[in-house]
């Protein structure tokens, strides 16, 4: 908030139409449209895989046949017709740079319209970027570094030709290919993501970040990744995305396992910003997304989201608290303005004792836009001292655009401790009426307000993603004063 | 009942086969659209949203033959002085003199206009086979001296379905108990729908309080809608029970209405207790209040699905609601859902659900004056309790539950 001034906001709320919604003309090389058996194939052949993903890949398209789209979440879109969508896309040049120069300038101008221009964050923040344009990663940054200590940190493909054994251990172990509608698609179809590990003992010296983006025209993206955090080590993991704009729908459905191993911490940060559609609601992202941890003894994760993009958002990033003093903790801002739709939250799983999480959940909807929560809290038997706090608020910014709140709490263990707590509102009028008799105009005061309401939440971002995620904040619901 | 295959061959189809169609004038649109809800329908599984924690298997595989037991069951009334009405098994065998109040079998097609069945299907089967019920007028602006008491006696291995409703007049003020009870063998299935009316200005107190002692499969539903500036009021009380479950769809339609439910479940063995409640907002202007506590021995389950939901254009509107479980035992499961929907802005709606256990300190803080480790739990669950039961503004409700309490749970006389 500090360095962000009025004039900033301003010129950032000239720029009314999306932001990041370009196309740009990279050469990409695509699969036919549709899925069968073949498409698949075609995909693990491309990509070179060994034949035991290919066989889980057939697996799961088998389960994904048999099984519906779930109708539970409190939105209502155009299904997306699957035979209609390219399931794989890479940029043309396959070619990997071993420093920053190599880089095709092209690209380099996307980035830094991204605002994420390499060299400043490099030098200046340490980030190790592995950017991900359609799906294959064509830069890595502070390998080097990271090797060093052993961590590994690449993409998804490059696991499985490097690290197959690591791949084929932890894949599908927190969110099995039977997991849902979703999740079966991208066990079957997903083309690319990260994967990270974290060696025993050690503390990763820099937050890791990826920046994921849709290019090539009607091409959904599936994205895998799997972060492993080995005994007693620690990691910060940033996922922020843009995406360009254009009219019809597309489908992100990614999948995300973390593993935290006895006396591991993960920390993931996302900020995300896909395409939310045109102010008449046409177009936008679907984003339907599968996040998951599991935590073993002592173990930590800790989810931070602030989610302003997409036209339908379908997202429960979760932990299982598997082991003995586990914790789970799951913060998160959701905007949605104009037409847009989310149905969010997150669940927590007690299964071991003394367990512990936190959920701290702010809603905030503007123009005609629906925003639920649903959370899942549940404590088994056997998770004797299990201690679990939610606190879900909504901020309603107009007349016409909906709240909503739907927390599940099932305890079967008498030592539970499980509070939740959630309101809905608007913007005081008292609040408007101190902020603007300070001379603080209305658009001005509504991101005050709003920054101060979510501040819990942003407080848990890493210091770059705060100023970034304060701006998505104040971009997302300028000139929906209501 | 007759073992015939029944057109839609399932459990329900076989649970229906032995009961007959109503034999009351409601209306004909009604009584089809309920057979279309039940029809080609079996007994909800957990896969449905509202059954989502409560399984109906116990009751789709009981068998109830229809019998009455012929021995007399005890009770206590609740009121002194009332206008008494007494349904055993489903029949009327007792009526009160003075106030305008027919029995559901004699009332005409055009006292029933406008009483249907939601889509719930045990809502539907209620209509469609509804036995008897209550109709129960207050006239505008009278003011009701006395309580009206209708107890429910629950006396064999019967099926019964009533349906009661009750018609506040403008500006007019009653008080209702409903109090369910029964002998320590019975069996049966007793599904009570209570349509209720709320004129405007009106002042509506229910006290529903259930006792059953046997293993009955209790089902009751409240189905009530206010005009503007009428307040209703909905003790909620389940002192005992096999299998409970409450519905409440409370629809407010005129400005400036008030509705408070309050809720208390005490649960013991293997006892169920399933609450639902919607609380629909429609219009702006209106306040909501909504506690239910609960307290949780050995094995027994409690469900908490409270619903609000504020229409678009129902604006200032107050919404509150609360749901807190005390587990006492290993084994006892807590399932609470507290929703809320909102399409307007300028409203303040908040809900909070806590679970947890009796503070060791609070425990401590007692022992360490010589109170016994049992008395202080006791004084620490009806306390707990104790801040729902605080809201019944009736004395002989209090005192009743108290006492039921007191004797059920062996605890002090406080």
């Amino acid at each position: 908030m500090a360095n962000y001034t009025e004039d900033e906001l301003a010129k950032d709320l000239e720029n009314q139409e999306y932001k990041f919604g370009f196309v740009t003309d990279i050469e990409t090389e695509k699969v036919p449209i549709g899925l069968n058996e073949d498409i698949i194939k075609l995909i693990s052949a491309k990509k070179n895989e060994p034949e035991w993903l290919l066989e889980h890949r057939l697996k799961a398209f088998e389960i994904w046949k048999s099984m519906t789209e779930p109708e539970w979440a409190h939105v209502t879109y155009k299904k997306p017709d699957f035979q209609a969508i390219t399931y794989y896309a890479a940029p043309k040049q396959t070619k990997k740079y071993e420093s920053w120069d190599d880089v095709d300038p092209e690209m380099k101008e996307i980035m830094s319209k991204l605002g994420i221009s390499m060299e400043e964050q490099q030098r200046l923040t340490g980030v190790a970027v592995d950017f991900v344009m359609d799906s294959v990663s064509v830069a890595t940054s502070f390998k080097e570094k990271l090797k060093e200590l052993g961590i590994i940190f690449c993409s998804f493909s490059d696991a499985v030709q490097e690290y197959p054994e690591l791949v084929k251990k932890h894949m599908g172990t927190v969110v099995p290919t039977t997991d849902n509608f979703y999740a079966a698609l991208n066990s079957a179809v997903f083309t690319d993501g990260s994967f990270c590990y974290i060696p025993k003992g050690v503390r990763c010296p820099m937050e890791l970040s990826t920046y994921f983006r849709i290019n090539a025209g009607g091409t959904g993206q599936f994205e895998r990744t799997l972060v492993v955090a080995d005994e007693g080590s620690y990691v910060s993991y940033l996922e922020g995305c843009t995406a360009p704009q254009r009219d019809e729908n597309q489908l992100h459905a990614a999948v995300v396992e973390l593993i935290a191993l006895e006396n591991a911490e993960i920390k993931y940060s996302t900020v995300q910003n896909w395409y939310p559609g045109d102010k008449e609601g046409k177009g936008g992202v679907f984003n339907f997304v599968t996040k998951r941890g599991i935590c073993e003894r002592n173990a930590k994760i800790s989810w931070t989201q602030v989610e302003t993009g997409s036209a339908v958002t379908w997202k429960y990033p979760s932990c299982i608290l598997k082991g003995d003093n586990s914790i789970g903790e799951f913060y998160s801002v959701a905007v949605t303005n104009n037409f847009q739709q989310a149905d969010t939250g997150t669940k927590m799983v007690h299964l071991g004792k003394n367990t512990k999480s936190t959920i701290i959940s702010k809603g905030i909807s503007a123009g005609k836009s629906q925003n639920s929560y649903r959370g899942l809290v549940q404590i088994h038997k056997n998770a004797n001292n299990a201690r679990n706090f939610s606190q879900c608020d909504s901020l309603l910014m107009t007349s016409e655009c909906g709240a909503h709140t739907f927390p599940y709490i099932e305890c079967k263990n008498p030592t539970a401790k499980i509070e939740h707590e959630a309101t809905t509102s608007k913007i005081g009028e008292d609040q408007m009426f101190y902020c603007m008799q300070r001379g603080i105009s209305e658009e001005k005061a509504i991101s005050l307000i709003v920054n101060g309401y979510c501040k819990e939440v942003l407080n848990q971002l890493p210091m770059e993603f705060a100023v970034e995620a304060q701006k998505l904040l104040a971009i997302s619901l300028e000139g929906s004063v209501g | 009942m007759q073992e015939t295959i029944s057109a839609s061959g399932n459990k329900l189809g076989l649970f229906r086969s032995g009961l007959s169609l109503t034999s009351i004038s409601f209306d004909r649109l009604a009584i089809s659209n309920a057979l279309a809800v039940i029809e080609d329908r079996d007994f909800p599984t957990t896969h449905e949203e509202s059954w989502k924690y409560t399984r109906l298997s116990k009751l789709a595989n009981s068998k109830f033959s229809g019998t009455s037991f012929n021995k007399e069951v005890n009770y206590s009334n609740v009121h002194s002085d009332a206008y008494r009405f007494i349904f055993e098994n489903g029949r009327l065998i007792h009526s009160s003199e003075g106030i305008n109040a027919i029995s559901l079998k004699a009332a005409t097609e055009m006292k029933l206009q406008g009483i249907t069945s939601e889509n719930s299907l045990f809502d539907a089967i209620n209509l469609a086979y509804a036995e008897d019920g209550l109709l129960i007028e207050i006239s505008a602006k009278e003011k009701l001296q006395k309580p009206i008491e209708i107890v429910h006696i629950a006396n064999g291995n019967k099926v019964s379905n009533l349906r009661h409703i009750f018609r506040v007049g403008d500006f007019a003020e009653a008080e209702i108990t409903l109090l369910y009870t029964g002998s320590n063998d019975s069996t049966s299935f007793i599904n009570v729908v209570s349509n209720i009316e709320l004129g405007t200005g009106s002042h509506l107190t229910i006290n529903k309080l259930q006792s059953e002692f046997g293993t009955d499969f209790h089902f009751s539903k409240e189905f009530a809608k206010q005009q503007k500036d009428s307040n209703l009021t909905l003790n909620t009380l389940t002192l005992n029970g096999n299998f409970v479950r409450n519905d409440v769809v409370i629809r407010v339609e005129g400005q400036n209405a008030e509705s408070n439910l309050n809720g208390a479940y005490i649960l013991r063995n293997n006892q169920l207790v399933d609450n639902h409640t919607v609380v629909d907002h429609l219009v702006p202007n209106c306040q909501s209040n909504e506690l239910y506590k609960g307290v949780l021995y050995d094995k027994s389950t409690a469900v908490f699905n409270g619903k609000v939901f504020v229409r678009q254009d129902a604006q200032k509107i107050n919404a509150f609601q609360s749901n807190g479980n005390v587990m006492m035992s290993e084994g006892a499961t807590v399932y609470s859902k507290p929703e809320l929907e909102i399409y307007a802005d300028d409203v303040k709606c908040s809900h909070g659900s806590t679970t947890g256990q009796l503070d060791e300190e609070a425990i401590y803080y007692l022992r360490a004056r010589g109170i016994s480790e049992k008395s202080a739990k006791e004084l620490l669950v009806s306390a707990f309790v104790g801040d729902v039961l605080n809201n019944i503004e009736n004395q002989e409700v209090f005192d009743f539950t108290n006492k039921f309490l007191s004797y059920s749970f062996g605890w002090k006389n406080n």
